[in-house]
């Protein structure tokens, strides 16, 4: 009987670590050569100056997310989160956020004028947009028409899983020009319409969810077009010596935003990260990483004007490119959801 | 006419060589893709190469995960087979009314869908604080892996002469003598089977893992499914190829255990 | 009492003792979570959890025209406590579920509110000034249904059905539902990798069991070690071969038999293949152990009467094999209604199963309610089933061995 007993405890004390020690700041951001991007320019040098461990996990976005995070209490794992536009208002007036006390990261003044809010800091400026293998598609497609095109351009298509500015897509496709889109939305017809022009598509879509996804599926061959975020598609040509294009026009302009959960004990590592990533200097290095644009003011003068010109915050790229409405989608997301989560079911 | 008997025969077996290939043909096609040089994953190969594996040795990530998977799988292994081997024990002594019951309970967690016990088990779980810790894990894992030990301890235990029992009780031993010096070396194979059932169901297992695990966390098969959905390539080959290997191993020695155990029983009658 | 009596107590008292752990354990980690998630799939407490003087209030109401000023008084000092915690979203996100919009209402409302309450505002006037809504019956009908704190509209939406205002049943959206679609397609799903299970496993088993010792214990590994397979390992390797450019295609164009890649993967034919390779050992097993039951003589003396060999096997053999593939088909189909990740790497949108969608309401849209209540649907169907399939195999033998 005392063998069992010492069995039972030794067995305990082998799977008791889990819950006594204490969690380690986590950062969680979108995985994939994204993360590994981010870890080279923001938290390895973090951890380096500040001698602090970190710990890193990666999410393929959803309110619902954040929200069971929040309602898991003190068992969240997650501390400091990079999260989307429509998920950063949601969630800061659900309470799933800390408000942020800038005196803690030096204030909100050095990000570009009307980033930096309440709950969140900017932490990324990226675009998505569409990419074709340039040399499978000699003269490649040129707009969301294109796109939806499946005789001209045959092939599967991919399209991240969610209404989210696919039915933006959708109805520039169907010739709504990109400065009447939400304005087009707004009204149920308008709703109506980019779900019928998404139907027209659908049996040749193959839905991605997380953003090495769209490269994997372009570069198998599985599909001839996809939607992707713009970064990973120079980072793909690099790393598998590919000839991925990117298609500027109808892009659409997005800003992450970083957030610290609700509750998080690591609120002051947190801080002392954002801190950090705010740095111009540090900013600096990280357009040269997956061309994705700054939001510190002092740091856009940093980078050198050939690499700008690649970003989605050039000019020339952001001609014809649409800003994603955050208000719309804040007022819509749940719903649309269910809606596309039905429709994409059938 | 038995002339058609004959082809009739011959055509089922050659069919049940087709379906026997459909089986296996998939698991062995993928192993030499995970030793060739190009990233494409298919045939013909363009050359022999050991990068993936290095690849793969080379990451910290998949360390922790083998990591993570070992302590869960032995954790379960040390708490689900004292359990069944128990309860198959406790089962054989005695009948009952609702004995039956009992045993449909004791099997059920292998047929109710282990999305439904991962849900269950994480909403309760992410009340008591359990969430996101490899004991969580261990103790979910427990639940599915002890019908094994109790499936494979019954079957030697149904095998057990009963003679020998008597035999040995009439030469004087006390009830537990006769537990450790006889029912327990012959049950052993059947233990050991079960205690290899109980780690190759938690080594295996991703649903429970994804919503009971945080980064620090992460077994094998939840990195594996990553790599599979994100980035498949041959190191992902890789890891499917070493993990085919641990179960072709642990498939041997299973196999191995049930011959001898059954050599066991013949010896004796 | 006699000494074998007494023996025979203590044996027995020693059984119960012996199998006492495992029950515990299971109730604990097994039984009582899925007892959980059941009451999870009838408690409604989210919209009182944060409106609790409304929920108390609107019970006086008679369900017509507009509650009494009280009522609006309870909302005001509930959300004004909410805006304070910012739990408000919990609420909002609960009307949501019943009438779409309710989430702006609410969120709306909670912002134009002033931080402390003070006595003397009228807010029967107020409230409806900051938002209409509150001047129409709709929200208040919305906020008593979802008082709690035990409903069935959880139960009714995995259903696709909900109450209209007179408590009636109907459908929940008038463009057609998605949960039932979604059961269906999982039986038919089910229903079809168990035939061609079935199919398949009838020749396996016949080779298994006629050929010699040595060979047949080889193939029986060959059998066996895709069940020792990690499913996540077979899964990629059928990504691997049904690709567009996978293995099977690069293999069907290379040999001229096809100009253009089949499609393969992400859609029902990939589900199909993936599923009925994982699911097949389970219905040779209990088809060959019955076979491995019929006299041999008895088929040979149907052939020497003169029994042709298709009817041979369809009037002597098939029926004493029976139980082997009735216990193999409802094992399989069983099994085949769980399947999560599988369907998710292989297959497309219109290809998930119920418990992709239970997965997917647990942690991405976050309505446990929802999700619990397709759980209780697919856990009453599956004990259903398991209850037939001990019908059928009898207690003592569900294990494979």
């Amino acid at each position: 009987m005392k063998k069992v007993i010492h069995l039972a405890a030794l067995v305990a004390a082998l799977a008791v670590p889990g819950i006594a020690a204490a969690r380690d700041l986590t950062v969680v951001s979108w995985g994939g050569l994204f993360q590994d991007a981010q870890r080279d320019v923001f938290f390895t040098p973090f951890k380096t100056e500040t001698k602090a461990p970190l710990l890193e996990d990666s999410w393929d976005g959803g309110v619902g997310v954040l929200r069971s995070k929040a309602q898991a209490g003190d068992s969240n794992t997650w501390d400091l989160v990079e999260v989307e536009a429509e998920e950063l208002a949601i969630g800061c007036e659900e309470g799933l956020f800390e408000v942020l006390d800038p005196a803690k990261f030096g204030g909100t003044e050095k990000y570009l004028p009307g980033t930096a809010s309440d709950c969140g800091v900017p932490a990324n400026i990226f675009s998505i947009a569409v990419a074709y293998d340039g040399d499978k598609i000699a003269s490649g497609p040129k707009s969301w028409a294109d796109f939806w095109d499946v005789k001209a351009f045959p092939g599967k298509r991919s399209l991240r899983n969610g209404p989210k500015m696919n039915l933006e897509f959708a109805l520039m496709a169907d010739g709504v020009s990109a400065d009447k889109v939400y304005e087009t939305l707004a009204t149920p017809e308008g709703v109506d319409r980019a779900f019928a022009k998404l139907d027209e598509l659908k049996p040749n879509i193959v839905w991605w969810t997380s953003g090495n996804q769209p490269m994997q599926l372009l570069g198998s061959g599985e599909v001839a077009m996809t939607t992707s975020y713009n970064g990973r598609i120079p980072a793909a040509n690099a790393a598998d010596k590919r000839n991925f294009k990117i298609i500027w026009p109808g892009a659409m302009l997005n800003v992450d935003s970083w957030v610290i959960m609700k509750g998080s004990p690591n609120s002051d590592s947190a801080y002392k990260l954002i801190d950090f990533m705010g740095r111009p200097e540090v900013q600096a290095k990280w357009p040269a990483k997956l061309n994705y644009g700054v939001s510190v003011t002092d740091a856009q003068k940093l980078v050198p004007a050939e690499l700008a010109a690649n970003l989605p915050t050039a000019p020339e790229n952001l001609a014809g490119s649409l800003t994603l409405d955050a208000g719309f989608w804040v007022d819509n997301i749940d719903q649309l959801t269910e809606r596309f989560s039905a429709w994409a079911a059938k | 006419m038995t002339d058609s008997t004959y082809w009739w025969k011959l055509a089922g077996k050659a069919f049940g060589v087709g379906v026997l290939l459909f089986l296996i043909a998939p698991i062995i096609a993928i192993i030499p893709l995970s030793f060739n040089t190009s990233s494409i994953l298919t045939y013909p190969l363009e050359g022999f190469s050991l990068k993936w594996y290095a690849k793969f040795f080379a990451d910290p990530r998949w360390w922790t995960a083998i990591k993570n998977s070992l302590i869960v799988g032995v954790a379960t292994v040390g708490i689900a087979t004292p359990l069944g081997t128990l309860a198959a024990l406790g089962l054989s002594m005695t009948g009952f009314r609702g004995k039956s019951f009992i045993i449909a309970g004791f099997m059920s967690p292998m047929v109710v869908p282990t999305v439904i016990t991962a849900v269950g088990i994480y909403f309760l779980f992410s009340r008591l604080g359990l969430a996101n810790s490899l004991s969580g894990l261990v103790l979910a894992h427990t639940a599915l892996a002890a019908p094994f030990v109790v499936i494979t301890v019954s079957a030697s235990l149904s095998q057990l002469d009963r003679v020998l029992l008597r035999a040995s009780a009439s030469l004087g031993a006390g009830g537990l003598t006769t537990f450790w010096r006889v029912t327990m070396p012959l049950i052993m194979p059947g233990i050991v089977s079960g205690a290899i059932f109980a780690f190759t169901t938690s080594f295996d297992e991703v649903v429970v893992a994804i919503l009971l695990t945080g980064p620090e966390q992460r077994t094998l098969p939840r990195e594996l499914l990553s790599g599979t959905r994100e980035n498949l390539d041959p190191t992902v080959m890789a890891v499917a190829t070493l993990l085919i290997t641990l179960s072709v191993i642990l498939l041997l020695v299973f196999t191995a255990l049930q011959q001898r155990s059954s050599r066991l029983v013949d010896k004796d009658q | 009492m006699n000494e074998t009596t007494s023996t025979r107590f203590s044996i027995k008292a020693a059984g119960f003792l012996l199998i006492l752990p495992l029950v515990l354990f299971l109730l604990a980690v097994f039984f009582v979570p899925l007892a959980g998630m059941l009451r999870l799939a009838v408690e409604d407490t989210d919209l009182s959890s944060v409106m609790p003087l409304t929920v108390e209030a609107i019970e006086r109401w008679d369900g017509t025209g507009l509650p009494a000023p009280a009522v609006y008084d309870a909302v005001a000092v509930d959300l004004i406590a909410a805006k304070e915690t910012r739990t408000a979203g919990v609420a909002a996100r609960r009307l949501n579920y019943d009438t779409p919009s309710l989430r702006s209402v609410i969120t709306a409302t909670v912002r134009r509110l002033p931080k402390t309450t003070s006595t003397g505002t009228d807010w029967a006037t107020e409230l409806p000034a900051i938002d209409p809504a509150w001047g129409k019956p709709e929200i208040w009908q919305a906020i008593a249904r979802a008082r709690g704190p035990w409903s069935d509209f959880y139960l009714l939406s995995a259903f696709d059905l909900r109450r209209d205002p007179g408590g009636s049943i109907r459908a929940a959206r008038d463009d057609g539902g998605l949960y039932v679609d979604v059961l269906i397609r999982t039986f038919i799903i089910a229903f079809t990798v168990t035939v061609i299970c079935i199919v398949l496993a009838l020749p396996a088993a016949f080779l298994l069991i006629s050929t010699g010792s040595g060979v047949s214990s080889l193939l029986m590994i060959v059998l066996l070690l895709p069940l020792w397979t990690s499913v996540l390992v077979r899964s990629a390797a059928w990504m691997v071969i049904l690709q567009k450019n996978g293995l099977i295609n690069t293999l069907l164009i290379n040999i001229g038999l096809i100009g253009q890649p089949l499609e393969l993967i992400y859609n029902r034919t990939g589900v199909l293949i993936a599923l009925t390779h994982i699911l097949l050992p389970y219905a040779v097993l209990p088809i060959l152990g019955a076979m491995r039951n019929v006299p041999r003589n008895q088929t040979l003396a149907a052939n020497s009467l003169g029994a042709g060999p298709l009817r041979t096997f369809f009037s002597v053999y098939l029926p004493q094999i029976l139980p082997g593939i009735s216990a193999g088909g409802l094992l399989v189909f069983i099994l085949s209604l769980g399947y999560y990740i599988t369907p998710l790497l292989l297959g497309g949108a219109g290809d998930q199963l119920l418990p992709y969608y239970i997965a997917f309401n647990t942690t991405q849209t976050v309505n446990w309610g929802l999700a619990a209540a397709l759980g209780s649907v697919l856990l009453a169907a599956t004990f259903l089933l398991y209850a037939a399939y001990i019908r059928v195999v009898g207690v003592q033998r569900i294990g494979l061995g």
